[in-house]
């Protein structure tokens, strides 16, 4: 084939790795709600989930199954395009994201390096930015499409949620910049590599990064927009069978990448200690780190949950309170010492 | 006023200090407590599996029993009927013909006995009002069933075994 020069390893390599990642995000999401149960049970000392297979593990395939069977409804009143629009916006959006999260270091298969990223564009962060802020349409057309107020009300609150936290997370982040000086993920792991890891020097900028993933994930405390007992569910109250599953797989999607991107971008990604001096084959120490960022992601995972069911919601007030009286100022003043001991070292 | 217990404690209505106005100490102070119940004994009785002991006054199901030669101790007398609450018990007495001594331990018996066990509000009035020791209540319950009639118990599904032939 020399009439295109198409690598066609390459294709195929990327064609492997995309579909890698997305069975990866699924199978987590799927077992995310099982662990959601099994955590929700635990600190309420119950047993969670167990009577479909051990321990329960069959569950998500039965909940998976049931959605799939149930009656689909479409209101006569909703907007059709818009209301499938919906569902569909949030789960590709989803599952875009990880396109740009380095899973591991470089893999050498048959001579050829094979790195575990599906795309290391030089604009990994601005990338995840804008995809997450287009994650609200799909929240957003879904709520309005459904022409029930409590769905409008519900996706009014994820807008103006949403675009409250995105400014101190960009701030917050913006802190991390100053100090990697870089905007592509892969770099900042290598730079965690080679030195500390990121969260020892802006505790302050992980903590409110932290804070803002949980309102842009719609997680407790900050589940306002589906708040179950104000607003029957929000968005999704009208929503039923796959699509209803399609809303809720995408916010366990959602806080997968979002644990994936703590982790990749304050706590080292795949780096983990003496990972250089093991002496081991490359390759394997491109799965250990591989594994180490898929245990750092479960940790944060289950840091979530840990928050939701401990934590009440927030009223809505308080929620912008925090957002803009707080939040903000103080990713501010972060970025501002951030800077002023960059500059001290310089010098 | 006389407090009645010596616990009441009075609000405190100070304002917040800097540290509680973060909220961060508190949410900690939750998050361990949530932490220690992950690994706390669980409350739940995983029920089929495992059965939580009665009490020895536990009103189940009810039965009717037979004497130790296995014949039927009621007799129809309606003490049962008249004393249930929720009208539950209905039945039709029959007199014993004779060579049927083995059967019935008296000359009148019950040739239909039926409880309805979605009346049944398990009070035990019924085991309490009979006088020839026949109706007592077990430690079965939580029938199920996919129609109504189904739980209408007659005599087949009340009477206990027969002690010598088994059924």
């Amino acid at each position: 084939m020399t009439l295109l020069s198409i690598d066609w390893f390459f294709i195929i390599e990327k064609v492997l790795l995309i579909s890698g990642v997305l069975v990866l995000s699924l199978v987590v999401a799927m077992y995310s709600t099982w662990g959601e149960r099994k955590v929700a049970a635990w600190i309420q000392d119950r047993f969670g989930p167990n009577r479909a297979g051990f321990m329960g593990l069959l569950q998500p395939l039965a909940d998976g199954g049931k959605l799939f069977f149930k009656e689909e409804i479409i209101p006569s009143t909703s907007n059709r395009f818009l209301f499938i629009l919906g569902p569909s916006i949030a789960m590709l959006v989803a599952c875009m994201t990880s396109a740009v999260i380095p899973w591991g270091d470089t893999l050498v298969i048959a001579g050829r390096p094979v790195s575990l990223q599906i795309a290391d564009v030089n604009i990994g962060i601005l990338f995840i930015f804008g995809v997450v802020s287009m994650g609200v349409y799909g929240i957003m057309i879904g709520g309005w499409a459904s022409n029930n107020k409590f769905s409008l009300l519900a996706s009014v609150r994820a807008a103006s949620q949403i675009i409250s936290y995105e400014l101190p997370m960009g701030l917050a982040l913006i802190a991390l910049l100053m100090l990697t000086g870089s905007l592509s993920l892969k770099d900042i792991v290598e730079q965690q590599r080679h030195g500390l890891w990121n969260v020892v020097y802006q505790p302050l900028g992980f903590f409110i990064f932290l804070i803002c993933a949980f309102a842009e994930c719609n997680r407790a405390p900050f589940d306002l927009p589906e708040a179950e007992n104000e607003l029957n569910g929000g968005y999704h109250l009208e929503y039923s069978s796959m699509k209803l599953g399609f809303f809720l797989f995408a916010e366990y999607i959602n806080m997968f990448i979002s644990s994936a991107l703590i982790a990749t971008m304050y706590f080292g990604g795949y780096a983990f200690p003496w990972m250089d001096s093991l002496g081991l084959d490359p390759n394997i120490v491109t799965i250990l780190g591989f594994l180490a960022l898929f245990i750092k992601t479960l940790f944060f995972i289950f840091f979530f949950m840990w928050v939701r069911w401990t934590v009440p919601r927030f009223r809505y007030d308080q929620l912008m309170r925090l957002g803009w009286k707080i939040m903000i100022p103080l990713a501010l003043f972060n970025m501002l010492i951030t800077g002023a001991l960059i500059l001290a070292r310089q010098q | 006023m006389q407090a009645l217990t010596n616990r009441a404690k009075a609000v405190d209505r100070r304002p917040m200090t800097l540290a509680e106005k973060m909220y961060i100490p508190a949410i900690a102070k939750g998050m361990g407590i949530t932490f220690k119940h992950l690994f706390q004994k669980k409350a739940t009785i995983a029920f089929p599996e495992k059965k939580r002991d009665f009490s020895p006054v536990f009103r189940g199901l009810h039965v009717l029993n037979r004497d130790e030669e296995g014949r039927e101790r009621c007799t129809a007398c309606g003490l049962c009927a008249v004393a249930c609450p929720a009208e539950a018990i209905t039945m039709e007495a029959a007199e014993r013909k004779e060579g049927e001594e083995n059967l019935y331990r008296e000359e009148k018996y019950a040739a239909k006995y039926e409880i309805n066990m979605l009346r049944c509000i398990f009070c035990g009035f019924c085991e309490e009002a009979c006088p020839k020791d026949a109706v007592y209540m077990s430690e079965t319950f939580a029938p199920a069933n996919y129609q109504r009639k189904g739980f209408i118990y007659g005599k087949d599904d009340l009477l206990i075994p027969h002690p010598k032939e088994g059924k």
